[in-house]
């Protein structure tokens, strides 16, 4: 790491390790960087405890350089350091072909990138990055935009790299997003800012020629003279010119088009209207009649303007057109020489600094960008990192999390030549990888290259308001003539006049306002509430949705937080036990039956808050283990939350989770993991496996027991590898499922972990809710395993489909909509991709809103997942709420309409009339629509 | 009422004067982002201060706002 005060990374060895004694202080201290709960304690510096290595070293940056203010600017302002980089990471990024794409400007001596890094999150990190040049000589200014996520930054490209810049930032814990498709042209649109200065040209105009017209509202001409008429006339004109031409230049232009394609949207009657007022004002003027309507015009493009900008709120934080080459990363470790030996499996745990941070690097090794990539390259792919392309295994314990391409929930073992598919996750030690496919034309990536993906999908933008348009235009050119054709007849001096009247106050500004104003309004009361939509008119679709599609894992089951379970057996010697005291009344808590008295009170809260979502889903659970005497002792209990700390297997992760309380890790001598079976150690002098029930039997510890489990629990052979055989738990509530994991202590086998994936709370009412209302279906590219839990709770008829590929998916999609169904998919992986693409109204679901979503109509925070009935019904309100605002300008239509055909109209009414409908219409849909918010989701904020 | 030949061209400049200030303002960028300025004006002041323990590493490029070409 190339900072300027190297010398602070090598202190590590000075630092104070707190005795074991205190523990228990150090457990509740907050991290002085980022807040997290220093559950190690091992790293401090006098008085402050870190959580990680990571977050001391940045704590020591920061006070080496004087910065250490931004600890003072918001409570843990920092980000947790999670990745341990090695210096030549972003080795690749100084790539021409790479680099050239990255920056935005680049001259001999300056270069200026922007960077989108999901980590900011509040005053501080603005201020540090702000001053980043204090960090490295070089950098220039930075320049944080907040709500994007963004930092522009420019730096000297002779005194530092791009990938030095990248690699201090990422030392920071802000670790810029570098995907694939970063490397695409960003189009940056300018429309906001084309569309900010019409508005200020518009209300500028409304402004002044307002109070030059006073003196013609007040009838006070006549004291100043023609003249003075006539000036202001020319004022008016002159102000409105640019007006007309700039600021509804938009208008203009679509009317144009849909008067082309021979549709009569709203914009047609705007444009009609705006025409009339403008030639009948000018006419006016010319003539020496009157000022004309200058005023009412500008006023009127004003409010339109103003709605336009009111829908157009975007989120500019979210991306709703992502594609698989947002979620690839921008490079891979490419192994030099084709054929080269097979890596030592390298493990390393990263964050918590348990093991050695840096990796030796081999000479071979070299980083290149995706599109560089050929098929027969070898690649090495690390734990957490991401498999670019379809290829073979070629070394190393593979475990590849395939969550979010299939969405399978648990992670499979893969041997030596497996094909693995692209999109799946390594998790444990590195392995090596051929490549068989290229990065476009892998299992997953060739899903882009479906119909679904390349037609644009039909906007159907406004659609509510352009069916009333339709019939409102109609109306009003047949009034317009009529009253025409009756003052011809009459006075034929004021059958123009009534005509253009007509035109005018019938220009449907307040019609045009309804849609965007209760839209966008019910847009932002969504977004209060962590729903996202792409644009206001996705409310429309949402509210004749009479369909939704579920996918399983990871929108209707939350990934990775399922409850974990012991489940003893009644051993017949049993090592040191706690003694059973408090056993009787807090019997039914699993692990706050393991816990020692001492320290009940704070164990109550976390466990409890723990189980507050599981144990409404699982009552089968409590009740096993309250007839089942064989507990683990405390201190056993603390041995195996050791080995778990050890493993990166997913499995025994959750499990060290769910235990670990306050525990301080004790030391595990001779550990061993063998994928596909299990690990094996010894912790404070006992030998501990933890694995599959097949591994332990193959050490003989399970025979003695296996009568006693079966007994209890029919149970079948869980594996620790998989989660493709599942152990089955039959309790009297239901059937349970999920993995298992055996524990054998001293080679004697003591019981299971039981984990099970949890659906989401509340998931049964979400689907009770839209049972009966429209028709629901499951999606899951998991295997059967669980079907049992969602039939209960789906209608008969619903379909439950289980191993569906993403192709699946989108055609299930497709047949519905050929059924003549609105479909709603719920989804989250890129599994999903092509269904949401496909669906009506996608809805993506993530965990955390700025991560990666596919591309999507809404994004959809996983805890409002359960509230999906709340939010088609506040669609279909906020329908009514529009309908409801046109009748209210449509009222005002009539009175003005009225009077224009009776040949009456004066600038002043029309002065004051327009602008009153439009606040009118305005406020109502705002008013409204917010109210029915309020009232749609307070009925279910009490669970 | 003469004078109203001086008030109303007047008027007009100065309102002309605040429009192009507008459209300045627009152009400029300050309109993309009303977020983060709001929350780097609370930080300027100890900004300052700071700036004078570590005056030697100011910035040594240009400070330029940063908008598309």
């Amino acid at each position: 790491m190339a900072l300027p005060h190297t010398d602070q990374l090598h202190r590590f060895s000075e630092i104070e390790t707190i005795p074991l004694g205190n523990e228990r202080n150090i457990a509740n201290t907050p991290c002085i960087h980022c807040g997290s709960l220093c559950h190690t304690g091992m790293f401090a510096l006098a008085d402050k405890s870190f959580c990680c290595r990571g977050c001391l070293t940045v704590f020591e940056i920061l006070t080496a350089n004087g910065l250490t203010e931004f600890y003072t600017l918001s409570e843990s302002a920092g980000v947790r350091v999670t990745t341990t980089a090695k210096d030549d990471h972003f080795k690749f990024l100084d790539e021409p072909a790479v680099r050239e794409r990255l920056v935005d400007y680049s001259d001999a001596r300056l270069t200026r990138v922007t960077f989108h890094i999901p980590s900011i999150h509040c005053i501080a990190c603005v201020w540090l990055l702000e001053n980043l040049f204090h960090l490295k000589p070089g950098i220039g200014q930075t320049q944080v935009n907040f709500p994007r996520k963004e930092v522009a930054l420019s730096f000297d490209s002779t005194q530092v790299k791009l990938s030095e810049v990248v690699t201090l930032l990422a030392s920071l814990g802000y670790e810029p997003e570098l995907k694939l498709s970063a490397l695409d042209s960003k189009p940056r649109s300018r429309v906001s800012r084309r569309l900010w200065i019409q508005l200020g040209l518009a209300g500028f105009a409304f402004g002044n020629i307002m109070l030059f017209s006073i003196s013609d509202y007040l009838g006070l001409d006549a004291f100043a003279g023609p003249w003075f008429q006539r000036m202001v006339g020319a004022i008016s004109f002159t102000l409105s010119l640019p007006v007309v031409i700039y600021s509804a230049a938009d208008y203009w232009r679509a009317a144009w088009t849909s008067a082309w394609q021979r549709i009569l949207n709203i914009d047609v009657p705007i444009a009609a209207g705006v025409a009339a007022i403008f030639l009948q004002s000018c006419y006016e003027v010319i003539a020496g009649i009157g000022n004309g309507y200058f005023d009412s015009l500008c006023g009127l493009i004003f409010f339109l303007l103003c709605g336009k900008l009111f829908q157009q709120k975007t989120y500019d934080r979210l991306a709703f057109d992502r594609d698989y080459k947002s979620f690839f990363p921008l490079s891979v470790t490419r192994r030099a020489g084709r054929a080269g030996s097979p890596l030592p499996a390298a493990r390393d745990r990263q964050g918590d600094g348990a093991h050695g941070v840096t990796r030796p690097t081999t000479v071979d090794e070299e980083q290149v960008s995706l599109s560089q990539l050929d098929v027969g390259d070898r690649l090495i792919i690390r734990n957490g990192e991401l498999i670019p392309a379809d290829a073979k295994l070629v070394s190393g314990p593979a475990l590849i999390d395939y969550s979010f391409v299939t969405g399978e929930s648990e992670p499979v073992g893969k041997a030596a030549d497996d094909y693995l598919y692209a999109g799946g996750r390594q998790m444990g030690g590195a392995i090596e990888v051929e490549m068989i496919k290229n990065v476009s034309q892998s299992y997953l990536t060739s899903l882009w290259n479906q119909d679904a993906f390349q037609k644009e999908k039909a906007e159907l933008l406004n659609q509510i308001t352009n069916n009333y348009s339709q019939r409102f235009t109609k109306l009003v050119i047949i009034v317009a003539l009529g009253a025409a054709v009756f003052w011809t007849f009459v006075n034929p001096a004021l059958a123009l006049k009534a005509f253009a009247s007509v035109l005018i106050v019938a220009c449907p500004c307040a019609l045009a306002l309804a849609a965007p104003f209760a839209l966008g309004t019910a847009q932002r009361v969504l977004a209060r509430r962590n729903i996202f939509l792409k644009n206001p008119y996705v409310i429309e679709t949402l509210a004749a949705v009479d369909s939704v599609v579920f996918d399983k894992t990871g929108t209707l089951t939350a990934a990775g937080a399922g409850s974990v379970t012991w489940v003893g057996v009644p051993a017949i010697s049993l090592a040191p036990r706690f003694s059973p005291v408090s056993g009787g009344d807090i019997r039914g808590k699993p692990f706050q039956r393991l816990v020692g008295r001492a320290k009940e009170e704070t164990v109550e809260t976390v466990s409890n808050s723990r189980h507050t979502d599981n144990s409404r889903l699982k009552p089968g659970v409590n009740e096993t283990d309250a007839s089942n005497p064989s507990d683990l002792s405390e201190s056993e209990e603390r041995w195996l939350f050791s080995m778990t700390r050890h493993s990166m297997h997913p499995l025994p992760v959750r499990i060290g989770e769910a235990i670990k309380h306050n525990y301080f890790p004790e030391p595990v001598r001779s550990f061993l993991e063998t994928p596909g079976c299990g690990m094996e150690g010894s912790v404070a002098g006992h030998e501990i496996w933890m694995g599959s029930a097949a591994w332990l039997e193959s050490r003989g510890a399970w025979r003695a027991a296996v009568s006693a489990a079966a007994c209890r629990s029919n149970e079948g052979s869980g594996t620790f590898d998989d989660g493709t055989q599942t152990d089955a738990l039959g309790t009297g509530t239901g059937a349970l499922q999920g993995s298992a994991v055996h524990v054998a202590l001293d080679g004697k086998y003591r019981g299971s972990y039981l984990l099970t994936s949890a659906l989401r709370p509340e998931t049964e009412r979400l689907v009770s809710g839209l049972n009966g209302r429209c028709e629901v279906a499951l999606l899951s590219g998991d295997n059967e395993k669980e079907r049992g839990r969602f039939v209960e709770m789906f209608e008969a008829e619903a379909q439950l489909n289980f191993n569906q590929s993403p192709l699946d998916k989108l055609t299930f999609i497709k047949h519905r909509q050929e059924a003549g169904k609105t479909v709603m998919m719920v989804g989250d992986g890129l599994n999903d991709a092509g269904a949401l693409r496909q669906a009506d109204v996608g809805v993506a679901v993530v965990e955390n809103v700025s991560a990666f979503s596919p591309a999507s109509d809404v994004i959809m925070a996983a805890s409002m997942v359960t509230q999906i009935a709340e939010v088609l019904r506040y669609a279909k309100q906020s329908l009514r709420v529009v309908r409801t605002a046109f009748w209210i300008s449509a009222a005002y239509n009539m009175v003005g309409v009225a009077i224009a055909a009776s040949g009456k109209l004066s600038p002043v009414v029309c002065a004051i009339l327009m602008p009153v409908s439009s606040v009118t219409v305005v406020a109502f849909a705002c008013g409204a629509a917010a109210w029915f918010g309020r009232r749609a989701f307070k009925v279910e904020a009490q669970p | 009422m003469i004078v109203i030949l001086l008030l109303i061209p007047l008027s007009i400049i100065i309102a002309v004067g605040f429009l192009t200030a507008f459209i300045w303002a627009v152009r400029s960028g300050q309109y993309e982002d009303t977020c983060t300025p709001s929350m780097r004006l609370l930080l300027e002041e100890k900004r300052h201060l700071d700036a004078t323990a570590v005056a030697e590493s100011e910035p040594s490029l240009p400070i330029q706002n940063v908008k598309e070409q």
